[in-house]
């Protein structure tokens, strides 16, 4: 936890317009200098329901959510409000208060709308208030709201609030507005900020919590990991997308589809996931860029196209979002459970490559990359991501994303080439020969002069012809498989390693490994680790197939014991890590949550303390799984 | 004509032993199978066309009927049970200039991919999509189809199928799809010439081919001779008028389990193609997608040009 953050966090009902306030709210943070980090958690419903954003903000770099928060904005319900429903969601309305109290830092500011909320309601509210060292602040956001424009404005009233408690300047919220809005609901919006604004200016402020101070030397974006996977993919050439709705992944696909026509490209929403994959092969088979994705349960029904893709050859990208499972699970909420399912689903031996970006940054990077490599290699490639990182929102320098778009198609040829290439006594060209020593073997496109070929599901022979030849089959598998091995050489070999090794103390004595969007988190708490006297370095890993054995292996070596942290109750990286390597059985212990709920920084430093010194966890939301040989 | 897909509008003289695929393979079909008829019909069409095998993409489901592409010499693609059709459309998406075939049998169309066939008729995506209607599984040795009539006896349903036969004419009509026509392979030339116009028709062409599997469905009616509503008056109605040809399907469909086969083209509309529709809307380029990536002055959009809105 650093001294000087603010965590701020507006709750609410669905529909009460936290989300864009706190986007909002964030790129203001962002603007004024200071780096800025959001987490949302919403129920999986429309309207009413329980729902908060919280927005961290700091002078240094923020990778995580944080632990706990120190600024309440607690709105009100607005459909247990509706006036035709007044009692409909129960006595909801007190959620927005209640419910977020056992998470706020002694010290902390609420602030409530009286108008709609009633602390008196909440039982001891006072005795904790003052037992925590909390500067209530009770404000009627609804009446302000309503005296220059509508109730539903009430969150400007918050934010001017905010803004006023704060010590900020109203100035950068009103230009946001200004982007945003126009007319008659800019005049109230600003109206309504500045008195909110003055008025709570002029009140005693018992508090001491102010805006850190910051400076970025150069223009900075917020954007969450599906705007950087979608980014990714356009700045690489993909311009076909197809899929079906499905949380989180509807992000991307979104996204995707909001700008495709606008750069020449074509997005479909198609029947289902098995069309939307098989369309992506389509488009891929006929010389276009293509993708597709999908969540848990619809990434299940893509098993199907996803084998054709290997064995036909065919690039194309996949991403899948993973949420709770098994089945529909949790919607809306995080986990990293669908591991073996990306690795493994569909029939026959796994011939793809995997990729689990731990960031924004990486999120675009390795969307780039597994466009390469799919287009390079005719292999699908999957992108697997979280909801977690699916929705929250960082800021990057605007330059990282001003990368060199990239036509290339890969192992593609030209007729030229085609014209010189091998061709069968048919006249059929020689689609998938045997002999290409990274396993690749270039394709031509339908159009293309002389260059016949059939792309098949069954086994085939060069010319891809069905075939259940011994022989053929084996050449035409261990070519396939050897892919891999290629691909493996090259992330190697590649500039920038995908996985990202965080050893803040030089030479760590432990360490913690993890995958995908913990790494932020882990990192955060390494961090704390090493301020606590601990020797400890960590290592997010995203490539997942083909795995990266020595870089891993070197890692484990260097260390006495390593703590595997990921967000699922089976420990499936650990297992990935062991099966992989063989060994290290005896080294590697398990943190384990499957809650619904991102790790914090701190639990992941119990966890630890826990894990070295054979402790209990303090909570019941995580799960130490010891090493094999204790 | 486009200088990377060169093959494409190509006008010449094309003999049909062009699609054929020289040595190999044999055609792994029974004696007497009524796949052998598609096949025919397919070459001489197109080589009447006059469409250079280098610009036809043939996109087959599994199956008996999904061998097709194998024993038809053009670019192929053998996908999988009911998946055809996503697969056919996003490559006409990709590249509109190509001649895109699907075809798959009656388990293939009407049963697993029943989804699929609803929704790209429903789109009307320019391509021709043949069925193998055989009335049974070929390929997994005969059980019940969706095409298999009520009563119908098989090793899975042994005490007779309790269910009615899908009526495919009538689900494309109702699903959305331009060109509607039944041929049958023992009606050779009909079934050519319905061929050559599902292709020249810009829309969704639907071909409900009747084949014969003499190996597991004897008794199926396909080898009755056939009539051709065409050439017969008693049959006279206006094939772009849904409702009277919705009835004339209504009649073939009942009356081909009955014993009597109707053949013909049945509906034929102006309907607007998809690729018309989404090209007018602006969610798709006028020129090929697929000639971008070989287009050398093509300028590149950057996502770089989108970060203003997260500034
Ligand atoms: C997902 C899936 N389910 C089942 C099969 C097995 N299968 C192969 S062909 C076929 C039936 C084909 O029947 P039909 O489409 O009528 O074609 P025909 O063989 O009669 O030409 C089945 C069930 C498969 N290949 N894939
Ligand atoms: S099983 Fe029937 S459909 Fe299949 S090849 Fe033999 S005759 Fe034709």
């Amino acid at each position: 936890m650093t001294d000087n953050e603010l965590v701020w966090r507006i709750a609410g009902g669905s529909g009460d317009g936290i989300d864009s306030t706190s986007q909002n709210f964030a790129k203001a943070l962002m603007r004024s200098g200071l780096s800025v980090f959001t987490h949302r958690h919403y129920p999986s419903r429309i309207r009413g329901g329980h729902t908060y954003v919280e927005v961290r903000a700091a002078a240094d770099e923020v990778k995580s959510r944080g632990d706990g928060y120190n600024f309440l904005l607690a709105l009100g319900d607005s459909f247990a409000r509706n006036p035709q429903q007044e009692a409909y969601y129960g006595n909801e309305e007190v959620k927005p208060l209640s419910e977020n109290l056992d998470e706020l830092r002694e010290g902390g500011i609420i602030v409530y709308d009286e108008g709609l909320l009633d602390a008196s309601e909440i039982e001891d509210f006072e005795e904790r208030a003052e037992e925590n060292d909390w500067h209530v602040y009770p404000l009627d956001l609804r009446g302000m709201a309503r005296e220059h424009g509508r109730e539903v404005m009430r969150n400007t009233a918050g934010v001017g609030a905010t803004a006023a408690l704060l010590g900020m300047d109203t100035g950068p919220f009103e230009q946001l507005m200004e982007e945003r809005m126009g007319g008659d609901i800019l005049e109230q919006n600003v109206e309504i900020l500045e008195m909110a604004y003055e008025q709570v200016a002029e009140m005693d402020h018992s508090h001491d919590l102010r805006i850190p101070e910051g400076e970025h030397d150069e223009t900075q974006v917020l954007v969450s990991g599906s705007t950087s996977i979608a980014y990714g993919a356009l700045d690489e050439g993909c311009r076909f997308i197809a899929g079906y709705p499905m949380t989180p992944w509807t992000d991307v696909f979104t996204i995707m589809s909001q700008n495709l026509p606008d750069v020449g490209g074509i997005s479909e929403q198609v029947e289902d996931e098995i069309a939307a994959a098989a369309l992506a092969l389509g488009a891929s088979h006929a010389g276009a860029k293509a993708m597709s994705g999908s969540s848990g349960g619809g990434f299940a029904l893509m098993s199907e196209p996803l084998g054709l893709a290997e064995i036909t050859e065919t690039p194309v990208v996949l991403v899948e979002s993973m949420r709770a499972g098994p089945s529909t699970g949790m919607p809306t909420k995080p986990e990293q459970g669908d591991l073996e399912h990306v690795l493994y689903t569909s029939q026959g031996d796994s011939n793809r490559v995997v990729f689990a970006p731990g960031d924004v940054r990486e999120a675009y990077e390795q969307t780039r990359t597994a466009f390469q490599i799919a287009y390079d290699y005719q292999i699908p490639s999957i992108v697997v991501y979280d909801q977690k990182l699916s929705g929250e929102l960082r800021n990057v320098p605007e330059s990282f994303f001003d990368r060199e778009p990239n036509p290339s198609l890969g192992a593609t040829l030209t007729e030229e080439e085609i014209a010189e290439a091998a061709h069968h006594a048919s006249g059929k060209f020689n689609r998938y020969t045997y002999d290409p020593e990274n396993g690749v073997s270039p394709r031509s496109l339908p159009g293309q002069r002389d260059g016949r070929f059939l792309a098949s599901g069954n086994e085939h022979n060069p010319q891809g012809h069905i075939s259940e030849d011994p022989e053929n089959r084996v050449f035409q598998m261990d070519r396939r498989m050897r892919k891999l091995e290629s691909i493996r050489a090259e992330l190697d070999d590649a500039e920038e390693s995908n996985q990202t090794l965080h050893d803040p103390s030089g030479d760590a004595e432990y360490g913690i490994l993890t995958w995908g969007s913990h790494q932020g988190t882990v990192e955060e708490a390494v961090d704390r680790l090493n301020e606590g006297g601990h020797s400890v370095k960590s290592m997010g890993v995203s490539d997942l197939m083909p795995y990266p054995k020595d870089e891993v292996t070197a890692f484990l070596e260097s260390v006495d014991e390593c703590l595997v942290v990921e967000m699922n109750a089976t420990a499936q990286f650990r297992g990935l890590t062991q099966k992989e390597l063989g060994r290290f059985g005896e080294k590697l212990s398990s943190l384990l949550k499957y809650n619904g709920n991102p790790f914090e920084p701190a639990e992941i430093v119990e966890g630890f303390e826990a894990s070295i010194n054979g402790g209990d966890l303090p909570g019941e939301t995580t799960k130490y799984v010891p090493a094999a040989g204790d | 004509m486009s200088s990377s897909f060169s093959a494409i509008g190509e006008e010449r003289e094309i003999d049909q032993n062009e699609f054929t695929p020289g040595i190999e393979p044999q055609a792994t079909w029974c004696p007497g199978c009524g796949d052998f008829g598609v096949l025919k019909a397919l070459k001489g069409a197109m080589a009447e066309l006059g469409k250079n095998p280098d610009e036809v993409l043939l996109v087959t489901g599994i199956g008996c009927s999904g061998k097709l592409s194998s024993y038809f010499n053009s670019y192929g693609f053998h996908s999988i049970h009911g998946r055809s059709l996503p697969v056919a459309r996003a490559a006409k998406l990709a590249n509109p200039d190509l001649e895109v075939i699907a075809a798959g049998g009656d388990g293939d169309g009407y049963g697993i991919g029943g989804n699929h066939f609803m929704h790209t008729a429903r789109e009307n995506h320019d391509m021709v999509y043949i069925v193998f209607n055989n009335e049974i599984f070929g390929l997994t040795k005969g059980q019940t189809s969706p095409t298999s009539p009520k009563g119908h006896k098989s090793k899975t349903q042994p005490h007779g199928s309790a269910k009615d036969p899908v009526r495919p004419l009538s689900m494309s009509l109702s699903a959305g799809a331009s060109y509607i026509a039944r041929t049958a392979a023992v009606n050779p030339n009909q079934a050519k010439e319905i061929i050559k116009e599902a292709v020249e028709h810009d829309g969704f062409a639907h071909i409900d081919f009747l084949t014969q599997c003499p190996t597991w469905n004897k008794d199926a009616r396909q080898y009755v001779p056939y009539t051709d509503i065409q050439q017969d008056d008693e049959f006279d109605f206006d094939v772009e008028d849904r409702r009277q040809a919705g009835e004339a399907m209504y009649e073939a469909e009942s009356r081909l389990y009955e014993g009597e086969v109707l053949t013909g083209r049945f509906f034929k509309s102006d309907r607007p193609s998809y690729g018309q529709e989404k090209r007018a809307t602006g969610e798709m380029p006028e020129t090929p997608l697929a000639e971008r990536y070989f287009d050398d002055s093509y300028e590149w959009e950057r996502s770089y040009d989108l970060m203003e809105r997260h500034r």
